[in-house]
């Protein structure tokens, strides 16, 4: 469907995605993400009746394991690539992020 | 130059005593140092790590006198883990980025004794057929510094095929490893999904990923693929099955081995120095005793337009982690939404921000039967297909890709017409099956080409055996670019 992305398509999904757009960046993703859309079409011309969707090409089957403690990555390491964070010893630390609740 | 040392040389020279892991080592680094200003491949140089590891090896020899790579020096994409060693995935987002912990496969080659040099550049989160995607500058083919390596996994390609590894790790999600083998002349192998851990790849397309070697043999690829297939209690999707002994499989003999040939596929858009390698390839293995036979693979066509919609949405959902919470970028904005929005905009490039807001569309309310459940659908119609072939045939073969390497810059305001030319690789990877590409030619200009060869789920064994039959009767492998004379 060439043409029908429209600019206040690619908003709507961009906001879903959580990305901020530049006008440009609207512009051409609208006509980009068109011509993709516009070739995916030839999709709809097979007959799909009955056909199950396949999630994985070799599909694996589910497996347990024990549900056993096991040592995990040491918190202070992960915290360490945060951008913001607090490092608390005795209880772990935490991530730091702006505001959520006003 | 004379020949670069393969990794089974290294290997039992280490491993003997009569070639130090430190010389080996020693001759990498200065190898990359004086090509790699003009090929870019490398994000990071490990030196003085790798200088140390290699130390390490030759004083206490006796520790890694069975190691399957004692001492071999490997390259690794950048969208791999390694503890301690950045990992950017080619992306502003990941710039600084230092992982707490290594892959599996990274983990599974250190115990072989292999020493590693570097973290490779590649397209952004692996998004690409050019390594052109990538925040720190496109890689350079060998071959012809203003074309291509192909991609994603570019620089761990060109890291092999200009002689600054013996071999090197990619990651296949729709051709990743194969293309970019075939555009630089060398081996590179997708294995079966399942075969090896993904633990500690940065996901893209889950259903789709695989991480495999590069190398300059089909015996090479083997000893690697060796050291790192296997199951993995971190990985769920690992498979349980004990990988095959390839090294053993490469006996050269290939007699009764049958070969599918989709030619019904291969008529038009492929470039004809492509065709003529790949008939005389076929050639070659026809008199080696394999039989070649025309095989029909119907929904093979519809394999683009199925992987762009499969892929683009499992990467938008693996990439909702990438929000300036926990890890890499974050603007400074106050407000939690703001930051979250700022961030992916300024983290990520342009094929990334693509991929992300088609994989959203497929995936959102009112398209998801249209598109994605369709798209899953006709995926099950293209497995069909390769089960039906493998029932007369061995191995499919196919160009691995219908076009040379091209020019940097040619392609890039052409998203779809960039995806057109992945049509022979995605389909192993919906299909979740092993897949090779092993040189077989150059085009008039001197630009490499590669043969592909698909094969049974697990049966990598028969895809290197093929390879390695069909290098012992031709010198494409051996064939060196420009640069590394």
């Amino acid at each position: 469907m060439p043409g029908e992305f429209s600019k206040a398509q690619v908003e709507a999904v961009a906001a879903l995605a959580n990305l901020e757009l530049e006008p440009a960046e609207i512009e051409l993703f609208a006509r980009q993400l068109g011509d993709v859309l516009a070739h995916a079409e030839e999709l709809k011309h097979i007959d799909t009746t009955g056909v199950s969707p396949t999630a994985y090409g070799v599909a694996q089957p589910s497996v347990d394991r024990p549900d056993e403690v096991r040592p995990s990555l040491a918190i202070a390491d992960v915290l360490a690539n945060a951008p913001d964070a607090v490092q608390a010893p005795r209880d772990g630390g935490f991530f730091k992020v702006p505001r959520v609740i006003g | 130059m004379t020949r670069a040392a393969t990794v089974a040389e290294i290997r039992d020279g280490v491993r003997s005593g009569a070639v130090s892991a430190l010389d080996v080592c020693r001759a990498a680094i200065a190898r990359i140092d004086s090509v790699d200003k003009s090929l870019n491949a490398f994000n990071t140089v490990t030196a003085e790590l790798a200088l140390e590891r290699a130390a390490q090896i030759d004083g206490n020899r006796s520790a890694f006198s069975t190691a399957p790579l004692a001492g071999v020096p490997v390259a690794v994409k950048d969208n791999i883990c390694t503890a301690g060693v950045r990992t950017t995935a080619s992306s502003r987002i990941l710039e600084q980025f230092v992982p707490p912990y290594n892959a599996t496969v990274v983990e599974r080659l250190h115990a072989a004794g292999a020493v590693f040099v570097g973290k490779t550049n590649c397209d952004e989160f692996a998004m690409g057929s050019s390594t052109e995607n990538s925040a720190f500058g496109p890689t350079r083919n060998p071959w012809a510094l203003d074309r291509i390596p192909g991609g994603s996994s570019g620089g761990s390609a060109v890291a092999v095929a200009a002689g600054m590894a013996p071999f090197s790790l990619g990651s296949d999600t729709g051709g990743s490893i194969r293309q970019p083998a075939a555009m630089c002349g060398i081996v590179g192998v997708k294995p079966t999904y399942g075969r090896v851990s993904r633990y500690g790849l940065l996901a893209f397309g889950s259903s789709l990923d695989q991480i495999g070697p590069f190398a300059r043999s089909a015996r090479d690829a083997a000893i690697a693929l060796g050291v790192i297939a296997g199951v993995d209690r971190a990985d769920a999707t690992s498979a349980a099955r004990p990988p095959d002994d390839y090294e053993a499989a490469l006996t050269g003999d290939i007699r009764g081995l049958r070969i599918g040939v989709p030619s019904r596929m291969l008529d038009s858009g492929v470039d004809p120095d492509i065709s003529r390698a790949l008939s005389a390839a076929l050639d070659t293995l026809r008199a080696r005793g394999a039989s070649v036979v025309d095989i029909e693979l119907p929904h093979a066509k519809y394999a683009i337009s199925v992987y762009y919609l499969v892929a683009t949405a499992e990467a938008s959902s693996n990439l909702a982690r990438y929000d300036g919470a926990r890890y890499g970028l974050r603007t400074a904005d106050t407000d939690l939404g703001a930051m979250y929005a700022k961030t992916r905009a300024r983290g990520f490039g342009a094929e990334v921000k693509r991929r992300i807001m088609l994989g959203t569309y497929v995936l959102s309310a009112g398209y998801y039967d249209a598109y994605y459940l369709k798209a899953q659908q006709v995926r099950t119609l293209i497995l069909r297909d390769y089960d039906n072939a493998f029932t007369t045939v061995d191995v499919v073969a196919m160009p691995t890709s219908p076009i040379p390497p091209f020019r940097i810059g040619e392609r890039v305001s052409d998203p779809l017409q960039m995806y057109l030319a992945d049509i022979f690789t995605v389909s192993a990877n919906l299909a979740g099956l092993p897949a090779i590409s092993v040189p077989c030619g150059l085009t008039s200009g001197r630009l490499p080409i590669g043969l592909q060869l698909t094969g049974r789920p697990f049966d990598e064994s028969t895809l290197l055996r093929i390879a390695d039959a069909y290098e012992r009767d031709t010198e494409w492998w051996k064939q060196q670019p420009p640069i590394a004379s």
